[in-house]
């Protein structure tokens, strides 16, 4: 809570205790507590795009990056909470998906491969198709867009 | 040292660890709040710290005069226990820095009202058959005991009835952070009652 007179001590910040009409005041509150959490910079991905990410692992006492390529079929969530799904054809053709924090400390980089053109914003119908009927359309980059 | 302090539950969100494990918290406001009166051994029987929290214009002259030596009309009085009386004066003033970060504590609210609900809410009873027949017996009880013998229903039957609405008491929460600018507490987990009810929250007897 910020001090409402400024100055007053401690004490002002009780102020709002109880008060009727702060749920503003509270929502930004928990607002900043998430936003301490965010990154500095995220690059701009929707569902379709073929993204890497790049995740921290722990073996042992060793911690090194393995990269999870693949599309993304979902970003869903806001603040904090915001994630999104990766699906990738792993060997023998089964599909893997995994789903991650976009904030979480544990992702060290996304790096956007490739934009899709697609026409929903969950890619479920992916699951049921393989092979060819599994493509995604190239989408035009705006200017100022650049794969990374 | 204080073995509680009166807070209020600002709401829900989630924090990420040093190793990137995310936990769900509660965000309580947790003080400040000054000490009202202390309770002695020769005066009242016991020993305590009486706590006052929040600011009040709705107190009447006894009230206020009750709050006038700590130097604030608080809302909402409690007592706490404290290790030793002498540490504490009337009119200090004890902010959320008196718990640290990993301390295991208990959490004392007053839960959300639900009304008069069934028993299928209430108790968790099974309701009747959906189908087969069934009519206005979904969500009924159920027997509440047998015939003749011995011809009345028990004491404490479970049944429909107020639901909510009570004292409720969490215990060993842990504090995942303690923001001491803002006087905050994040608890690991929920935390009883609605968003701005108050809490008491004390350190964990059972550790």
């Amino acid at each position: 809570m910020t001090d409402a007179g400024g100055g007053a001590g401690a004490f002002s910040r009780l102020r709002p205790a109880g008060m009727k009409g702060n749920a503003h005041m509270v929502a930004q509150l928990i607002r900043s507590i998430e936003s301490e959490q965010y990154k500095a910079s995220v690059p701009q991905f929707n569902a379709g795009d073929n993204l890497r990410v790049a995740v921290k692992v722990v073996e042992g006492t060793r911690e090194r990056i393995q990269n999870f390529e693949g599309v993304c079929i979902r970003r869903r969530g806001g603040g904090i909470n915001e994630n999104f799904t990766v699906r990738r054809i792993a060997s023998h053709s089964v599909g893997v998906e995994r789903t991650f924090l976009i904030h979480s400390p544990r992702i060290d980089k996304i790096e956007v491969l490739r934009f899709g053109k697609v026409r929903r914003s969950k890619l479920y119908y992916l699951r049921g198709l393989s092979g060819k009927a599994a493509r995604i359309k190239e989408r035009q980059r705006k200017p100022g867009q650049h794969l990374v | 040292m204080i073995q509680g302090l009166i807070g209020r539950k600002l709401g829900m969100t989630q924090v990420f660890d040093e190793n990137g494990v995310v936990y769900p918290v509660t965000v309580v406001e947790t003080g400040p709040c000054v000490v009202t009166q202390l309770r002695t051994i020769e005066k009242d029987g016991y020993e305590a710290v009486q706590l006052g929290f929040g600011i009040s214009k709705r107190l009447n002259k006894p009230e206020q005069g009750h709050r006038r030596d700590s130097g604030y009309m608080s809302r909402v009085l409690r007592e706490v226990k404290a290790d030793s009386l002498t540490d504490h004066t009337v009119g200090e003033v004890i902010t959320a820095d008196a718990f640290s970060n990993g301390e295991i504590v208990d959490i004392t609210g007053t839960s959300k009202g639900r009304g008069f609900q069934g028993g299928v809410k209430r108790h968790g009873f099974a309701g009747g058959p959906k189908t087969h027949g069934q009519s206005d017996r979904h969500r009924a009880v159920g027997s509440i005991g047998a015939s003749a013998t011995p011809g009345r229903v028990f004491k404490g039957m479970r049944g429909p009835g107020h639901m909510g609405h009570e004292t409720v008491t969490i215990q060993n929460l842990e504090v995942i952070r303690v923001d001491t600018e803002r006087n905050l507490l994040l608890i690991k987990g929920s935390v009883p009652g609605p968003r701005n009810g108050e809490l008491l929250i004390r350190r964990a007897i059972k550790r």
